[in-house]
């Protein structure tokens, strides 16, 4: 191994980018667009289920909302991206057709939905039960009460675990190497055997991974900060990968 | 649709053949590394709460560097540098049970400072009032008390631990996911393997979590 040789990423690795720090680059945006998407894809399957979950009076909707959430939180992510990239193209014959980013990020984003619902409806529970009925003799419909009473204060509270919530869905989203999406981790598994170099190859991965994850934390940080309400102080909470 | 699944190639030859080897290993690399993590990460989590900047500046490092990282690029990583460090090659299982221990230390040691943080002031003075050294009233008050507030999350984190360990996919070692596999590849009935290595999975973890939320309800009354 011994000295670093970071020419390398001047060197070319023969397919469609001309350096392999150009195939890097896009290696990056793959990355950066699965997580953004499935990100997407999380918030609002995670805003309904969750939602669902805390309604009153309706068990039945209560009870397929925490199916919901069993279902894709006890099944480790790389089986549920094996599911979607093999095995629902091979039952349902109209998925054949969809591409593969798609399926990777329906498969990160319904992961990653289980976790989010989870969070809202603890961030809903936390709220006072007053806030409710505050909106019920108003004279709000469920829906109106949720939009303009209960979720504004939910989504402040929960705020810190969505921000860690964010940043595991970019490491998350390093999973994908298994099927083939052009992702920063098959990036760093192939040029690193291609070249030999493959410490180079890691660190600079690890580098764009740290820098990503920081990036988002600072997003969430400046949106917290911004829809801060004052005198309301939110409590965090969360936890896992 | 569904008619032409075919899960009658999975007899008891199968199983013992391909699958058991893999679910030992993967329940072999959750209990050591959930020992493991908890071992270095109560020792971690020690260095974070000393107040001695020599002690405490390298373990956060060390703790938000493995949490900020993929756990994957970190299995690619103890793959490359084991073998470099200590001079010779060796199996992806034995990389993987280094590489699991010293990650969910992070984890496992995050998890033991806030419990250690949870215990109230008055019961560190009390230990130290009685004469206790730092370490018998560690290991005698502040440990055992913060452990059992703990214990829920130390469970919650073994199962999403479990669930990780198919992420040794990467460096090619068999444990569960990979015994499936390579059954259905013998096969040639992947989608029905897939399936139900999914199902496999799900059953175990759901059923570990409801005994945690089982556990967590009776020690909630407890306290």
């Amino acid at each position: 191994m011994g000295s670093w040789d970071w020419q390398v990423f001047l060197q070319d690795p023969g397919g469609k980018d001309p350096t392999y720090w150009q195939w890097l680059l896009s290696a990056w945006g793959w990355t950066v667009s699965v997580a953004l998407s499935a990100l997407v894809v999380a918030l609002v399957l995670g805003s309904i289920v969750g939602m669902i979950r805390t309604l009153p009076n309706s068990p039945g909707w209560v009870r397929a909302g925490n199916a919901w959430v069993e279902l894709f939180r006890n099944i480790p992510l790389l089986v549920q991206i094996f599911l979607w990239y093999h095995v629902v193209p091979a039952l349902f014959p109209v998925m054949r057709e969809v591409p593969p980013f798609v399926l990777v990020v329906l498969a990160l984003g319904f992961f990653t939905s289980a976790r989010i619902a989870e969070q809202l409806r603890s961030g809903i529970q936390a709220l006072p039960r007053g806030q409710r009925y505050a909106g019920m003799a108003v004279g709000f419909t469920t829906p109106q009460y949720y939009r303009y009473v209960l979720l504004p204060m939910a989504y402040r509270i929960i705020i810190p675990p969505l921000t860690s919530e964010s940043m595991n869905i970019f490491k998350n989203s390093s999973v994908a190497f298994a099927v083939s999406i052009a992702e920063m981790t098959q990036f760093a598994m192939q040029a690193g055997e291609e070249t030999a170099r493959p410490m180079e190859m890691y660190l600079a991965v690890t580098v764009l991974y740290i820098i990503s994850a920081f990036a988002i934390n600072r997003i969430m940080a400046s949106i917290e900060k911004r829809t801060r309400v004052p005198g309301f102080i939110a409590q965090a909470g969360g936890g896992g990968h | 649709m569904l008619a032409n699944l075919d899960f009658s190639f999975y007899n008891w030859d199968v199983i013992t053949g391909f699958l058991l080897k893999g679910l030992y290993f993967s329940l072999f690399l959750t209990v050591v590394a959930t020992l493991g993590g908890i071992l270095f990460g109560t020792l971690l989590a020690l260095m974070r709460l000393s107040g001695k900047k020599w002690l405490d500046a390298p373990a956060a490092i060390y703790v938000n560097g493995m949490r900020s990282i993929p756990l994957v690029m970190v299995i690619l990583w103890f793959f490359l540098l084991v073998p470099f460090i200590i001079g010779r090659p060796i199996g992806a299982e034995v990389s993987a049970i280094i590489t699991f221990v010293a990650f969910e230390a992070a984890y496992f040691s995050e998890i033991m400072r806030a419990g250690i943080q949870s215990i109230p002031r008055g019961q560190v003075f009390a230990g130290q009032a009685v004469g206790m050294t730092y370490k018998q009233n560690m290991t005698l008050v502040i440990l055992p008390q913060a452990f059992r507030n703990m214990l829920p999350v130390l469970l919650t984190q073994t199962i999403i631990l479990f669930q990780d360990t198919s992420l040794v996919y990467a460096i090619g070692a068999y444990d569960l996911l990979k015994g499936f596999e390579t059954a259905g590849k013998n096969f040639g009935r992947p989608i029905e393997s897939y399936l139900l290595a999914a199902v496999l999975y799900f059953v175990i973890c759901y059923a570990l979590s409801y005994l945690v939320k089982r556990l967590h309800k009776k020690i909630a009354i407890i306290r």
